[in-house]
């Protein structure tokens, strides 16, 4: 009912490939990004710095995650030791070099991430699956070690914690978090765009192929090395950005401990809830892996009044969240993602299914 | 003299700590050899086992009834893992297993703190962290009890790990198992029931690592990331061989310890963090089936 394709013909082949080819979807993207540049007129400062500026943020990481382990298949243990780089990168960029424009030093930061990234990736050219994910550790490891230990990375501060430089572009001062989610919003839409496209391009589909069946992708002329290593290296440059964005927009500081392996782990249960391969299951797992807190909190207040032990409840937390992950995997291993996709089938048949 | 002395107090010292990494890299084979799971949930099921214990006793259970009592725990956390989160994924793909295990950690983690709480506890075994005196004396090199003990530990857990799956019956079903599960189902071993028991064993391997851990270093939340430590051991070894995991172990703890004193000033120290994951990954490049492990690896 609401989303039949009937009567909908493309007559030329610009429109057979273009983006979004059905009209429901253009329609209901450019409401979706309206909406989005409208919500600072009606959410609070809370909602915007505490929740939709980090589900940008995260959900581009989560995609950046994605990419190469939804779609080249390389497990990867790592995207918070990238996300480090791409935020001290970036801290460096504007500190190092004078009236460097913002947008600027976070694309650089992710260049460098991505630099990083091909390194560590080498591995996949000689292993797979757990041992990669065992060696991806490694880079997760080291990464923090290094810009926690060489002193020029923090410029020298002895408090550990830095606080990041304003965000000026084009002279105006990006302070107010309404102002901040804008910066973000621009930068994660225009990312995400640029992954759609790639994931369904050329690049995405020998990503796929390598996934499949690397021996089959090589026989076909795809070269692995390069589909890899390509993979890797633009995974990591989200990875790089999301860092950039999560130390300058939310956090406001650039510290090597807010980037530890638990944070590649929320990370990996993100794709993993939204669903591997697909751009959409990088937001709505974003979503749900931070919005479970946020909910938790209202029921256990709800539950308890208001003397409720913290580490009881971050305890808690815990035990739900890998149970959730536990139950994504056996009731539903292609994660929300599908469950959306489901919708639109049904919807598609609504209210006639027969 | 003196120089080489220290050395040796190092190499000594780094070996025998790298078999307490051996002692919670033996609990990812059990589980990997018999079932293709990588268990990432094992450091988790260590500090749980530990935790519980020291709770057991802070409760009033004098040590020898809290033993039992704690591997029973175990041996039920290990049957209830196996029973709710990998039967319904048998026969998925490795990384939907390992991302299980991994959830499998945050919930166990979570019950243990639930169950315990958060604080640091002591754990005495009569044996403490203290040079042995006679070595001491004579040699003038220092070296641990609580390693040397460590060390007789996990030898025996070795040999008797060895023996179980090389003279038992249920040894030979655990190596038919992991070879190939459909033909060992056809030919009438009972798949679920040998899951189970290596789940359990699993448990109580942890138990014994915990103990030793939790002896040295206090029973905390840290002891989780004993584990990770335990993963560059399990690279090197090779994932299904129980004798490769001592060796390596043995590598990963002098290479960590000679690297941190003789190399890690160049760096302004820290580096036993990553050290083991850098040797790890070398190791994969070279030889990427670990020093003992099957040659079953797709090369790409």
């Amino acid at each position: 009912m609401f989303y039949r394709e009937a009567g909908q013909f493309h007559t030329s082949y610009a429109q057979d490939t273009q983006l979004f080819p059905l009209r429901q979807d253009r329609v209901g993207m450019a409401i979706t990004l309206l909406a989005a540049f409208a919500l600072p007129a009606v959410a609070n400062d809370y909602w915007l710095s505490a929740i939709l500026i980090p589900w940008l943020i995260l959900a581009l990481v989560a995609l950046g995650q994605n990419i190469l382990m939804g779609y080249a298949g390389q497990l990867s243990l790592g995207s918070a030791g990238f996300m480090a780089v791409g935020a001290f990168a970036c801290y460096n960029f504007i500190l190092r070099i004078d009236g460097i424009p913002f947008v600027l030093a976070v694309l650089l930061s992710g260049v460098c991430a991505a630099i990083i990234g091909i390194v560590f990736g080498l591995p996949s050219l000689r292993i797979r699956g757990l041992y990669l994910a065992v060696a991806t550790l490694a880079s997760q490891f080291f990464i923090v070690w290094a810009l926690d230990k060489f002193g020029w990375f923090k410029n020298y501060d002895t408090s550990g914690v830095i606080t990041t430089q304003p965000i000026i572009i084009f002279g105006h001062n990006f302070a107010t978090p309404a102002e901040k989610y804008w910066v973000v919003l621009v930068i994660v839409a225009v990312l995400t765009l640029l992954a759609k496209n790639l994931a369904r391009g050329s690049v995405g589909r020998a990503w796929m192929a390598v996934r499949d069946m690397d021996v089959a992708a090589e026989v076909m002329g795809l070269s692995l090395l390069r589909t890899k290593l390509q993979a890797f290296a633009i995974s990591s440059f989200y990875c790089g950005v999301g860092g950039a964005l999560f130390a300058f927009a939310y956090l406001q500081t650039v510290e090597p401990s807010a980037f530890t392996i638990d944070l590649s782990f929320r990370i990996l249960f993100m794709v993993i809830i939204g669903g591997l391969g697909t751009i959409m299951g990088s937001f709505l797992g974003a979503a749900f892996i931070l919005l479970i807190p946020v909910f938790l909190n209202i029921v256990f207040h709800a539950a308890f009044g208001h003397h409720v032990d913290s580490t009881l409840t971050s305890a808690l937390e815990q035990v739900i969240f890998g149970a959730t992950i536990i139950a994504f995997l056996i009731l539903e291993p292609l994660g929300l993602a599908r469950l959306w996709q489901l919708t639109k089938e049904r919807l598609r048949l609504w209210p006639f299914s027969h | 003299m003196e120089d080489f002395r220290f050395f040796i107090e190092v190499l000594v010292g780094g070996l025998l700590s790298g078999l307490m990494y051996s002692l919670v890299a033996l609990g990812f084979v059990l589980i990997y050899k018999a079932s293709g799971v990588f268990n990432f949930a094992q450091g988790s099921m260590v500090f749980l086992a530990v935790l519980s214990f020291v709770g057991f006793m802070e409760l009033g259970l004098p040590f020898w009834a809290a033993l039992p009592v704690t591997i029973g725990m175990m041996v039920l956390v290990g049957m209830a893992t196996e029973r709710l989160v990998l039967r319904p994924l048998v026969g998925q793909s490795d990384t939907t297993l390992l991302m299980a295990t991994i959830g499998l950690a945050f919930i166990i983690e979570g019950v243990a703190q639930i169950a315990w709480g958060v604080d640091v506890r002591r754990l005495d075994l009569g044996i403490h962290d203290e040079p042995i005196m006679w070595l001491a004396d004579n040699f003038e090199i220092l070296i641990s009890q609580l390693d040397i003990a460590a060390g007789i530990v996990a030898g025996l857990m070795v040999v008797a790990l060895a023996l179980l799956f090389s003279r038992t019956k249920v040894g030979r079903g655990l190596r038919a198992v992991a070879d190939d599960p459909a033909a060992a189902l056809s030919i009438g071993i009972p798949l679920s029931h040998i899951w189970m028991l290596v789940w359990a064993t699993a448990g109580v391997v942890a138990l014994v690592a915990g103990m030793l851990w939790g002896a040295r270093s206090g029973v905390q939340f840290a002891l989780v990331l004993v584990a990770l430590k335990a993963l560059p051991v399990l690279i090197i070894g090779g994932f299904t061989s129980v004798p490769g995991v001592i060796v390596a172990g043995l590598i990963v703890g002098a290479t960590e310890k000679v690297a941190e004193v003789y190399i890690g000033p160049y760096f302004g120290g820290g580096i036993e963090g990553w050290a083991p994951y850098m040797l790890a990954v070398l190791f994969l490049l070279v030889r990427p089936e670990g020093l003992f492990g099957e040659k079953i690896i797709r090369r790409v």
